[in-house]
C-alpha cells in the first residue's frame, strides 16, 4: 500500500489554538520525490502545518498521511520515515555537535558504531567538523542551523520537512542548503519546504501553495502560479532623496499606470514602482521618455518577467505598500 | 561547501519495545550525566544545601529542640538527607520544562524512539546526581558530629530509600513540569509544595511538640514516614510500620505519577 502511497496528503486540516483558528480546511498533497514549497505571510499557519505532519501536534479535524501513514494513529511509524528541520534549532546546547548527531543517531536505531560514523560524516558535509566537539552554547547562529539540518538527515528520511531552513544563513551556506535540497530529491526524497526567499522556493519547488489563515489561497507550478499574476512587469527605480519624494512616487506611479494593465505597487523602500506591462511596441523608450518629460529622475527601467514576489505580492494581502496602494492592488485572477 | 553524503547506515529492526525502551533510556541518560561536570553550578549549588541546613539547624536551632533518645546531631541528618534529596529531584522537572522550551522535546518526538524514555532517561541520570550529593551530605554529617550506629544491612535499606524518595519526587517534579511549561515556574511550584511538607514533617524537630490537628498529619505524611524510616536505619533502631511505609509512600506516589507524566507527555508536551 505503502509503495504507491504519495508522500504527503492532507485533507481539509482544522486546527485551532483556543480562539485562534490557525489552519481552516487546508488540503494539499506531495507526489512522491517531489518538493512542495509552502509560501505565506508571517502566522499564515505554515509551522503549525509542519508541526501536525511531523505528529508533534494534536489537531481538530482532518487527516494527514505520510506515505499513506496516518500520523495519528501511525505516528511511530511516520516518525521512522522523516526527517525534522523546524523553524527555530533543537539541539542539547550541553553537548558537542558530535555528540548530538550520535545521540540522535542512536534514538533512529542504528548501531553505536554506525551512529558515529554518520554524525562524522554529516559533520564534514555540512562543514562542522572543526568545531565537532564544542558545546553547541558555543555556536553561532548559523552554525546551529547547520547543525540541526544535519540532524534532520541522520537517516535519509522519505519525507524532509524543512520550516525554514535558510534563514539565518550566509550566502555560502545557503546555496550548501539548496544543492543539498537538490541532490536529496534526485535521489528520491521527497520535500516539504516553507520559505521567505521566494526565488529558493522558485528554484527548489516543484509545487507551491500559498496560504493565507490557514487555508490555501493558490496552488500550482511555479510557472502557472506567475502566469496567473499576468505577464511582464515594468520596474522603474526612482533617484532617491528627492525633495518631495511623496508627490514624486505618486506622479510616477500614475505615469507608469498609463503604460501598464493593472495597478501599480511600490517596493517597502518606496524606491520601486512595479506594472504589469501591455505589449505595446517601444514600451521602455517610451516610458523613459515620459518620465523624462515630467521631470522625475529615475536610476533604471525595465522590463522583467513575474517573479514568485510579484505572485505572492498580489495573492496575500501583507503587501509592504501603503495603504491606497492596497486597495487598488487587485486580488488576482485566482 | 560541497554536499556529497554518503547513503545512511541501516537501522536495527525487529527488536521488542521493551528493548527499545531500555536502549533509548540509556541514551538519554547518558546525555543528561554528561551535563553534570559541564554545569557545575547546579552540582555544586545542590551539595550547598545540605551544609547549609546541617549548619543552620545543628548551630541555630539545635540547641533549643529537644530530642529524646538520641543526640540532636543523629536525629537532624535523616531529615537533612531526605529533604536534600527531595530538592534534588526537583531538576528532574525543571530540566524537563527547559526542553520543552528550547524544542528539544519536539525534536525528540519526531523521532522513532521509545516516548517514555525522554522522562525516564532523564530522571535516571537525576538519581546519579542525587547520590553524589547523598555522599557529601553524610561527610557533611560526620564533621558536625553524626554517629550512625547501622550495621551494612542498615546503610543499604537508608541508601535505597533515599534514592527510591529521589525517583519518586523526580516524578512529581516532571509531572508539575509537564503541567506548568516554563523552567522557572516548575522550579516555583515544586518548592510550594515541597517546603511546607518537608517543615511539617519530622525532618527537623520531633513532631511531638506540634499542634494536635498538625501533628496527626504530620506523623503519617510521607516526608516524615520516610524520614522516620531513614533515621532508624541509619541508628540502628526497629523501624516500626515506618519502615514499609516508606517504600509503600514512595511506590505509590511513583504508581500515580508516572503514568500521568508519560500520558501527558506523550499527548501534550508540543508547544
Ligand atoms: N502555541 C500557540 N498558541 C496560540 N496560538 C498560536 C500558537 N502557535 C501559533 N499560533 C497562532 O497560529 C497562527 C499560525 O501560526 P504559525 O506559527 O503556524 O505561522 P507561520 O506561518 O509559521 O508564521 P511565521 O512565518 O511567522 O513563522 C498565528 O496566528 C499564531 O499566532
Ligand atoms: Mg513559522
Amino acid at each position: 500500500m505503502s509503495r504507491k502511497a504519495a508522500a504527503l496528503v492532507v485533507d481539509d486540516l482544522h486546527k485551532s489554538y483556543g480562539d485562534v483558528d490557525a489552519i481552516r480546511g487546508l488540503s494539499f498533497t506531495i507526489p512522491r520525490g517531489t518538493v512542495l514549497g509552502l509560501l505565506g505571510s508571517n502566522g499564515a499557519g505554515k509551522t503549525t502545518t509542519v508541526r501536525v505532519v511531523s505528529t508533534l501536534l494534536p489537531f481538530d479535524r482532518g487527516t494527514v498521511e505520510v506515505l499513506g501513514r496516518d500520523v495519528v494513529h501511525e505516528a511511530r511509524a511516520v516518525r521512522a520515515e522523516i526527517g525534522l528541520t523546524g523553524q527555530y534549532a533543537a539541539l542539547d546546547e550541553h553537548l558537542t555537535a558530535h555528540e548530538n548527531l550520535e545521540m540522535i543517531g542512536r534514538l533512529h536505531r542504528l548501531r553505536a558504531g554506525d551512529a558515529r560514523r554518520r554524525a562524522i560524516d554529516l559533520l564534514e558535509n555540512f562543514d562542522l567538523i572543526g568545531v565537532a566537539e564544542r558545546q553547541v552554547k558555543t555556536y553561532s547562529g548559523g552554525m546551529r542551523r547547520r547543525l540541526d539540518l544535519a540532524a534532520s538527515l541522520i537517516v535519509e528520511p522519505a519525507l524532509l520537512i524543512l520550516d525554514e531552513p535558510t534563514t539565518g544563513l550566509d550566502p555560502a551556506s545557503r546555496r550548501m542548503v539548496r544543492k543539498l535540497v537538490r541532490d536529496l530529491v534526485a535521489a528520491g526524497t521527497s520535500v516539504l519546504l516553507t520559505t521567505q526567499y521566494l526565488d529558493e522556493a522558485d528554484e527548489l519547488s516543484d509545487d507551491i501553495v500559498v496560504m493565507e489563515h490557514g487555508a490555501v489561497l493558490a496552488h500550482g507550478t511555479p510557472e502557472m502560479l506567475k502566469k496567473q499574476v499576468g505577464g511582464t512587469r515594468i520596474e522603474a527605480h526612482l533617484t532617491g532623496d528627492h525633495p518631495v519624494a511623496a508627490a514624486r512616487e505618486v506622479l510616477a506611479r500614475e505615469v507608469l499606470e498609463r503604460f501598464g494593465t493593472g495597478p501599480a505597487r511600490l517596493s517597502a523602500d518606496r524606491r520601486v514602482v512595479t506594472v504589469p506591462a501591455t505589449k505595446e511596441p517601444r514600451l521602455l523608450a517610451r516610458v523613459v521618455r515620459t518620465l523624462d518629460d515630467l521631470g522625475i529622475a529615475i536610476d533604471d527601467v525595465r522590463l522583467r518577467e513575474p517573479t514568485l514576489d510579484d505572485v505572492f505580492l498580489t495573492l496575500t494581502s501583507a503587501q509592504p505598500t501603503g495603504a491606497s496602494a492596497d486597495s487598488r492592488a487587485g486580488r488576482g485572477p485566482l | 561547501m560541497s554536499v556529497s553524503i554518503d547513503p545512511a547506515p541501516a537501522r536495527i529492526l525487529r527488536r521488542s519495545r521493551l528493548h527499545w525502551m531500555v536502549a533509548d533510556t540509556w541514551v538519554l541518560t547518558q546525555r543528561s550525566l554528561r551535563h553534570i561536570p559541564r554545569v557545575p553550578e547546579q552540582l555544586i549549588f545542590a551539595t550547598i544545601n545540605p551544609v547549609i541546613f546541617v549548619l543552620l539547624f545543628r548551630f541555630v536551632f539545635g540547641g533549643a529542640i529537644e530530642t529524646p533518645g538520641m543526640a540532636y546531631e543523629d536525629f537532624l541528618m535523616a531529615g537533612v538527607l531526605v529533604q536534600t534529596v527531595a530538592f534534588g529531584a526537583v531538576n528532574s522537572g525543571v530540566g524537563l520544562a527547559e526542553d520543552m522550551e528550547r524544542g528539544l522535546i519536539d525534536r525528540f518526538r519526531s523521532l522513532p524512539m521509545s516516548t517514555s524514555a525522554v522522562l525516564s532517561g532523564r530522571i535516571l541520570a537525576d538519581v546519579t546526581r542525587n547520590s553524589l550529593i547523598i555522599v557529601v551530605g553524610i561527610l557533611i554529617g560526620f564533621v558536625v558530629g553524626f554517629r550512625p550506629t547501622a550495621g551494612p544491612a542498615g546503610w543499604i535499606a537508608a541508601i535505597a530509600l533515599l534514592l527510591l524518595v529521589s525517583l519518586a519526587i523526580s516524578w512529581v517534579s516532571s509531572t508539575v513540569g509537564l503541567l506548568v511549561r516554563s523552567a522557572e515556574a516548575t522550579q516555583s511550584a515544586n518548592y510550594l509544595w515541597l517546603l511546607p511538607v518537608t517543615f511539617a514533617s519530622s525532618a527537623f524537630v520531633p513532631t511531638e511538640s506540634m499542634p494536635s490537628g498538625l501533628r496527626a498529619f504530620a506523623d503519617h505524611q510521607p516526608v516524615t514516614v520516610v524520614v522516620d524510616a531513614v533515621r532508624a536505619y541509619l541508628m540502628d533502631e526497629p523501624p516500626g510500620w515506618q519502615g514499609w511505609g516508606a517504600f509503600a509512600w514512595c511506590l505509590l506516589i511513583i504508581a500515580v505519577c508516572a503514568p500521568i507524566a508519560v500520558r501527558r507527555f506523550r499527548f501534550r508536551a508540543s508547544r
